[in-house]
């Protein structure tokens, strides 16, 4: 512990926090967003309508046979900020018949992003300092406005997620519940999380300028939105907002949808979620370097260096390599060696004059034709035969009375017939 | 990108699909600047408050380090510069105190707090720095002792289970404390600053200015100015990290006209003109401390303390450290770690 000690005059460095977001801003924020919900539930309208501006995009099919994740980034700026906003949406999320490997993809994507980090980080030479960092910083989870409760799949992916990303639920499409049942549906999808132990993000509540909002805050949850890409003409001004024959649903109306509060609390707590974020990436850099069988105490409990280890390990891959090689460079030699047998044998086997394809043919042909002029030779004896003793039969028919059996001319015919 | 049964190629265009799962990391995407406009107040430019806050909470640390031969008022400087007793000074060889034998690094941490900011500050000390007859290689010891703050730092770094936030007792700012000869750079100067402007930043200044002619002083920047180009000496702010064109302005003016600071020190305070001023009075007046007129201690104080502080620490992180990381990680990365022997070697010399 170190000893306070009081100044006796003003010395400057308080300046310091100016010092520091000077330097912030001339680098640029950024920040990425996971949008995960079905095909259809809104996650670009709500985008577009999260940070006013719009979002081009062309709607999905429904017919992808897997999941898949599309990444969009924009260059925001508010006064002197600029944000780099990264927005990766699933594609083709809850279309499969088959859904038990839905969410195997998204949890892959984000896994990705912390392996890139880490790659980044365990380089040599590397700038941390200029990286752009993919990391997912919260994730929206859509629910469908069914009314009714969560599905399994949602349960699903979200447990898959709960301890790699923040996850806030928010109600999709939310202008198609009526007020009264959204209070129900909240209440009960809040419970089902908490009963199946999922873990949300929880705006903090330790610094007591926010906290009172963000408890009452965290009481809205999961947010009933509602987003909008076109706008309507009200009172001389264009609003983000849904027109329906009994009314305009207001995008921007607190009353109307929690779609605000959602923007205010994602704005307002950008600094917690990244530094959960980071929470989250060092657990899974932990996991990750653990199975690679690092440890931070080596087997005589002396302090191991992760070069160490990593050393070891490129040996051991090399070694492998090398071995892995000397065994394919075996099995080659061998089939080479068994091929150039097989091709002597083939040789030996044609010891006589080899004759060429052509030759071959010609002597096939030739012996077709000797057959065949012999079979020739039969049958013109068999019909010089059938043709004495048609001549005979009509000469006894001739000679016999009209009730002469037929069966004698249609076996004559029969065997001309089979002869032909 | 991959063509899906139905894509269209306008979508591709747009944004990128991201490829099969369960195959290589994805790389990360470089954000395409599509710049979006604004139709609307989002309150994205509350991040900087949320910033704000949470840095006043966590506080800063700020390690600097004095290097000067003794006598030439590094503690009195380093007080005058915090405005407290950060330094404690050493009292002279009359009274029962050895000459060490050979170059001590003492580090003393206070914490000092001012508008809300909490600021951890280590001093380091570096009694007997060409003190001795012989004073050849007197500087290993500091580079050692820079060097092993890293090696703290690294070791932190690269455990499994990381600190949320590591401590730093890395050395942001050395201040080299140069003899008022009013000639030139001694070859110990030049030897510790070729030596140890690679891995730390170094900020040369001009101890006990008040023994220079205004006229004296300028020649005597000048001629220190070009001895440090001709021996290739990058003292901070070095040139090749000026991050833009306004950075570069401003900095250069400061490298090529301000510096070495050429300053005094005192922390007692005198009358002059019905104001309480820190000074040192000797028979022909009062020395102001902080009257640029009289000396560029105020120069001094503004450029480490109120401008470029946290540049100080930015580049000390993202340069040096990085520097000596990717060193230690070539070098046959696995060695033993290093011994921290500073602390044994006090006591057997005091």
């Amino acid at each position: 512990g170190c000893r306070t000690l009081s100044l006796s005059a003003h010395v400057g460095f308080d300046s310091l926090p100016d010092q520091l977001i000077r330097k912030s801003i001339k680098h640029g924020f950024c920040f990425n967003i996971l949008c995960i919900g079905e095909t259809g539930i809104g996650k670009s309208a709500l985008v577009s309508s999260l940070f006013n501006t719009d979002v081009e995009d062309s709607p999905s099919t429904h017919f992808l046979s897997s999941v898949r994740l599309r990444a969009q980034a924009f260059e925001l700026q508010e006064s002197n900020v600029l944000l780099k906003l990264t927005v990766v949406k699933t594609v083709g999320f809850g279309d499969q018949v088959n859904k038990a490997d839905s969410y195997q993809p998204i949890v892959d994507y984000v896994d990705a992003q912390f392996e890139a980090y880490l790659e980044e980080e365990l380089k040599v030479i590397r700038s941390l300092f200029s990286y752009h960092d993919t990391r997912i910083h919260v994730c929206l989870y859509f629910i469908s406005p069914t009314g009714r409760s969560l599905k399994t799949i949602d349960l699903l992916t979200m447990r898959s997620l709960d301890s790699k990303v923040n996850i806030i639920p928010v109600i999709g499409k939310a202008d198609s519940i009526s007020k009264a049942e959204l209070q129900e549906f909240k209440k009960k999808i809040m419970s089902e999380l908490v009963s199946n132990g999922i873990r949300i993000y929880q705006f903090p509540t330790d610094d007591e300028t926010v906290s009172e909002i963000n408890a009452i805050t965290n009481g809205y949850l999961p947010f009933a939105v509602v987003g909008s890409m076109e706008k309507v003409n009200i009172g001389n001004k264009m609003v983000r907002a849904r027109q329906y024959p009994w009314g305009i649903v207001k995008v921007e109306n607190e009353n109307h949808c929690d779609t605000i509060k959602l923007r205010r609390m994602l704005c307002t707590n950008m600094e917690d979620l990244k530094e959960k974020t980071r929470a989250y990436y060092e657990s899974y850099r932990r996991c990750r370097l653990e199975k690679l069988g690092c440890r931070d105490i080596g087997p005589e409990n002396k302090p191991v260096s992760l070069q160490e280890v990593i050393e070891a390990k490129r040996l051991e891959f090399c070694l492998e390599v090398e071995r892995k090689e000397e065994e394919i460079k075996q099995r080659f030699v061998q089939r080479v060696k068994e091929k150039a047998a097989m091709l002597e044998e083939a040789e030996q086997q044609a010891s006589m004059p080899v004759l060429t394809k052509f030759e071959r043919l010609m002597l096939m042909n030739q012996e077709e034709e000797l057959k065949l002029g012999e079979k020739k030779k039969l049958l013109e004896g068999e019909i010089a035969q059938f043709i004495e003793k048609k001549a005979i039969s009509e000469s006894i028919q001739s000679q016999v009375s009209v009730s002469a059996p037929v069966s004698l001319k249609t076996k004559g015919l029969r065997k001309v017939s089979a002869n032909a | 990108p991959c063509a899906g049964p139905v894509e269209s190629k306008n979508e591709a265009a747009m944004s990128e699909l991201v490829p099969e799962p369960r195959q290589k990391p994805v790389v990360p995407m470089k954000p395409m600047g599509i710049n979006a406009s604004l139709l609307g107040y989002i309150g994205i430019d509350t991040i900087i408050e949320q910033m704000r806050k949470k840095t006043m909470k966590t506080g800063f640390d700020f390690n600097i380090m004095v290097v000067g031969q003794s006598g030439l008022g590094k503690s009195t400087l380093v007080n005058t510069l915090f405005k407290s007793q950060v330094s404690r000074k050493s009292s002279g060889w009359n009274r029962e105190e050895k000459i060490p034998k050979t170059v001590e690094i003492k580090a003393i941490g206070h914490v000092i707090e001012e508008g809300g900011v909490k600021m951890k500050l280590t001093v380091i000390d570096t009694p007997g720095f060409g003190d001795q007859i012989n004073n050849e290689n007197c500087w290993e010891p500091i580079e050692k002792y820079i060097n092993e703050q890293y090696e703290k730092f690294l070791k932190e770094e690269v455990n499994i289970a990381r600190k949320k936030r590591i401590p730093d007792t890395r050395v942001h700012c050395c201040l080299y404390f140069i003899s008022p000869t009013g000639h030139s750079l001694r070859p110990l100067d030049l030897e510790f600053m070729k030596h140890l402007s690679k891995v730390v930043n170094i900020i040369p200044v001009i101890a006990k200015a008040d023994t220079m002619t205004l006229e004296e002083k300028t020649e005597f920047k000048q001629r220190v100015r070009k001895e440090l180009e001709v021996n290739g000496i990058e003292f901070y702010p070095q040139k090749e990290f000026d991050e833009d064109l306004e950075d570069k302005t401003e900095n250069d003016k400061i490298r090529q006209e301000s510096m070495p600071f050429a300053v005094v020190g005192s922390d007692k305070e005198y009358q002059v003109n019905g104001k309480r001023v820190l000074g040192r009075k000797t028979p022909w007046g009062i020395i102001e401390v902080e009257n640029l007129n009289h000396c560029e201690f105020a120069l001094l104080r503004d450029f480490v303390i109120r401008t470029h502080l946290q540049d100080l620490k930015e580049v000390t992180h993202n340069i040096h450290y990085e520097t000596y990381r990717a060193k230690r990680l070539n070098d046959n990365g696995g060695l033993p770690p290093m011994t921290v022997e500073t602390e044994e070697n006090h006591e057997s010399n005091l």
